[in-house]
C-alpha cells in the first residue's frame, strides 16, 4: 500500500525536471522532450487522484491528454523541421525572429 | 514494506533517474532514449494503480509511436551535440536556492495535508471495457472534438513540413536551369 502522497511527490519531481529542461536546455528538440516530460508528470497525478477518489474519469483524462500530446507533437516536429530547413540549427539561442 | 511499495521505490527511482539523465545528457539522442525510459516506468506506475488500459496506451502510444517520431526527426535532421550557453549570474544565485525552498515547501505540504491513507492496488478496475464505455457515453462529445483535434494536426504538419514552393527547388525550375 503505497500514500497518495508519494504518487503526487513523484509526480511533482518529475514536473519540475521537466520545467528544468525546459529552461536549461538549448536543443530545441530536447525542449520539446522536457514538455513531454512535464505531460507524464501530470498524467500520474491523474491517475492517482482517479485510484484515490475512485473515479475512472481521471483514466480517461490521462487518455486525452495522450491525444493531444500525440497531436502536439506531430504538429511541434513539423514547426522543428521547417524551422531547421531554414536557419540550418536547432539551437534556441540562434532562432530569434518569428519571421521565416 | 510491501511488495506494493518496494515496486513503487524501483519503479519511482527508474523514472527519476531517467528524468535527470535527460537533462545531463548533451546529445539529443540519449535524452530521447532515457524519456522512454521514464514513460516505462510510468507504465509501471499506472499497473500498480489498477490503470491497465492506461499503462498500455502509456506504452503503445507514448514510448511507441510518439517517441518513434522524435528519433525519426533528430536522425533525419542529423542533430550534433548541444552547444552550451551560460546562464545568468542571477539565475543561479537566486534561481536554484529559491527553486529549492519552493519543491520543500511543496513537498511539505503534499505530505502534510494530503490523503495519507494508502491507495488501495487494484481496487478501481481501468479495463479497457469500462473505460470504452465511459468514453463512449459520458465523454463523447470530448472524444469527438478530439478527433477533429487530431485531423487538423495531421493537416497542420503535413503543411509545415512539405517544402516551401519558393524554395527555387522545385522540378520545373531544376529543368529551366
Amino acid at each position: 500500500m503505497v500514500p497518495l502522497s508519494y504518487y503526487l511527490l513523484l509526480s511533482g519531481v518529475l514536473f519540475a525536471c521537466g520545467v528544468m529542461g525546459f529552461l536549461i536546455k538549448r536543443n530545441i528538440i530536447t525542449i520539446f522532450m522536457s514538455i513531454e516530460l512535464m505531460l507524464n508528470g501530470v498524467n500520474l497525478s491523474f491517475v492517482a487522484f482517479a485510484a484515490h477518489w475512485h473515479q475512472l474519469a481521471g483514466q480517461v483524462f490521462v487518455f486525452f491528454v495522450m491525444v493531444v500530446a500525440a497531436a502536439e507533437a506531430a504538429v511541434g516536429l513539423a514547426i522543428i523541421i521547417a524551422i531547421y530547413r531554414t536557419r540550418e540549427t536547432l539551437n534556441v539561442d540562434q532562432v530569434n525572429l518569428l519571421k521565416l | 514494506m510491501s511488495i506494493h511499495l518496494i515496486l513503487f521505490l524501483g519503479f519511482g527511482v527508474i523514472a527519476v533517474a531517467g528524468a535527470v539523465n535527460l537533462l545531463v545528457q548533451r546529445h539529443p539522442i540519449n535524452s530521447a532514449l532515457s524519456l522512454i525510459a521514464v514513460m516505462a516506468a510510468l507504465a509501471g506506475e499506472y499497473l500498480l494503480l489498477g490503470a491497465e488500459f492506461v499503462a498500455v496506451v502509456q506504452v503503445i502510444v507514448y514510448a511507441g509511436a510518439i517517441m518513434v517520431l522524435f528519433v525519426l526527426v533528430i536522425m533525419l535532421l542529423n542533430a550534433g551535440l548541444e552547444e552550451k550557453t551560460k546562464g545568468s549570474r542571477v539565475a543561479t544565485l537566486f534561481g536554484i536556492p529559491g527553486m529549492l525552498l519552493g519543491s520543500l515547501l511543496v513537498a511539505w505540504v503534499v505530505l502534510r495535508h494530503s490523503g495519507t491513507e494508502p491507495v488501495p492496488v487494484g481496487a478501481l478496475p481501468g479495463s479497457p471495457s469500462t473505460i470504452g464505455d465511459l468514453l463512449f457515453h459520458e465523454f463523447l462529445l470530448p472524444f469527438e472534438i478530439t478527433s477533429i483535434l487530431i485531423l487538423i494536426a495531421i493537416m497542420g504538419a503535413v503543411v509545415l513540413a512539405s517544402r516551401p514552393p519558393t524554395a527555387g527547388a522545385g522540378p520545373g525550375q531544376k529543368v529551366k536551369d
